[in-house]
């Protein structure tokens, strides 16, 4: 057996520290040993974005990202979108269109939309859709998630001046 | 997932020697071998994490052209004003790889080194005369991107070797170049086919001077077709000469009947975007059109 590492990483703000495996997936980190159990387990291969996490910045498939790999990175799951007692704007919006059934899909697709609206405050419904296309969800048929998106952006405000080239 | 080990070097000299040892896999995004390794296509004892190499993360362009390391993400090439610009069909190419979050982590020289008949990155590179940079335990060498690969995933690449960048010369004036693919659905798919070229114009902007052509997911790799560039060099820019060049690229292909389409449909696909592909890069050789994303490009 290969012998644990240990990996330091931001997660949601706050430094951890844990161990695992090389063949652990962050998404098995996360599960598993940090029982942050919000992050969810879909396909594991990474076509159904159930597991999506923000990674230094960008948003990935955090079953195809290994742990070990997320040395010295920040990770944000969706622990870590809620302020205590209060939901973000893009959870409010989710529950008020009715954006989930089961709700398996929901995490991932609501770190997708915290990652489309921070670069596309006021994103088109082609962009939205094209952004949120590595998300699947069985339940819904996307119409109202695509509202719930749109609802955000609605709810988030206008563009500040100059911030992504006047659109 | 089958135990392994895993390394980080900081060096490609540490890489090549750890790569040496044999029974090893390079990392660079893990979109292809995290997920192969779950299914046990591949079980290596070794995974090799190239990231953290200064060569392997470089992009840089100059006005000999332009160089991207192997491990450098679609979303940082998509993000590069140069390659949306001057090589387009690059850009077109990494921002229909898989998901958002798939070209987040993505390589392009990942893409390369699965050497998957459909990789979407290939035949756009071919077009730009991409040369692979490959660095081994006997030293380097540069293979020109139409002899790399050598079956459906197999390519060139011997035991200790590693793909270090992809160079791209720097287009001449009046050039333009695009990649589009046929899939059933609008996105997140598999190119059933796929085209790349690239074209250079006269100063008139009427007559072709130069042209390359790149098809994937019609052969058992992609294919480089320098018959059907040949039917545009010396010859107007016009919808008949496409036509011919597209006929030209049919006769160059050799698709395999499977889920994604028939040999036949293959076929006439090829020509249809082998024309389709020129109209657009023409038009982006006279500036009068160019990259469009459908996803914004985020610059604040």
């Amino acid at each position: 057996m290969s012998r644990k590492r240990v990996v330091s990483c931001t997660i949601n703000g706050s430094e951890q520290q844990f161990l695992c495996e090389p063949r652990q997936t962050l998404l098995s980190a996360l599960r598993d040993t940090l029982d942050m159990t919000g992050t969810k387990e879909g396909c594991s291969n990474g076509n159904c974005g159930a597991c999506t996490v923000v990674l230094d910045g960008r948003p990935v498939v955090s079953c195809l990202v290994l742990a070990v790999e997320c040395d010295g990175s920040r990770v944000e799951t969706i622990e870590g979108v809620a302020e205590p007692e209060k939901l973000a704007p893009v959870q409010n919006a989710f529950l008020e269109n009715a954006a989930l059934q089961c709700g398996i899909c929901t995490p991932g697709f609501i770190m997708q939309t915290q990652a489309l609206l921070k670069d596309n405050p006021n994103p088109t419904e082609e962009e939205i859709r094209f952004f949120l296309a590595g998300n699947l969800c069985r339940c819904t048929g996307y119409d109202k998630i695509v509202k719930a998106v749109q609802q955000t952006a609605e709810t988030a405000g206008a563009c500040k001046p100059g911030c992504c080239g006047g659109h | 997932m089958h135990d392994f080990e895993y390394e980080c070097p900081r060096t490609l000299a540490d890489a090549v020697a750890i790569l040496a040892k044999g029974d090893s896999r390079p990392l660079a995004g893990g979109t292809d071998l995290i997920d192969h390794m779950r299914t046990g296509r591949f079980r290596p004892a070794l995974v090799v994490d190239v990231k953290k190499i200064p060569e392997l993360g470089l992009l840089e362009s100059n006005d000999k052209g332009l160089r991207i390391g192997a491990a450098v993400s679609c979303f940082r090439l998509q993000s590069s004003a140069t390659v949306r610009d001057q090589y387009s069909a690059i850009a077109d190419a990494v921002s229909i790889i898989g998901s958002v979050q798939v070209q987040s982590r993505a390589s392009m020289g990942g893409n390369l080194c699965t050497s998957g008949p459909a990789a979407d990155s290939a035949p756009a590179l071919l077009a730009l005369s991409a040369q692979c940079v490959i660095a081994g335990p006997k030293g380097n060498r540069t293979v020109p991107l139409e002899q790399f690969f050598t079956g459906p995933g197999k390519n060139v690449l011997q035991a200790g070797e590693i793909l270090v960048e992809i160079t791209c010369p720097a287009p001449a004036p009046k050039s333009g170049s695009n990649y589009r693919r046929f899939i059933p659905r609008n996105e997140m798919d598999i190119a059933v086919v796929g085209v790349g070229v690239s074209v250079t114009l006269d100063a008139s902007g009427q007559t072709i001077t130069a042209a390359r052509i790149g098809l994937g997911a019609v052969g058992p790799t992609p294919i480089l077709a320098t018959e059907a560039a040949k039917k545009l060099i010396g010859k107007p820019a016009t919808d008949e000469n496409y036509k011919a060049a597209g006929e030209a690229a049919r006769a160059q292909t050799s698709p395999i009947d499977d889920m994604r389409g028939t040999v036949e449909f293959r076929r006439h696909v090829t020509g249809v975007l082998v024309e389709r592909s020129l109209r657009e890069a023409v038009a982006r050789a006279r500036g009068e059109s160019k990259y469009h994303s459908h996803v914004r490009i985020p610059c604040c």
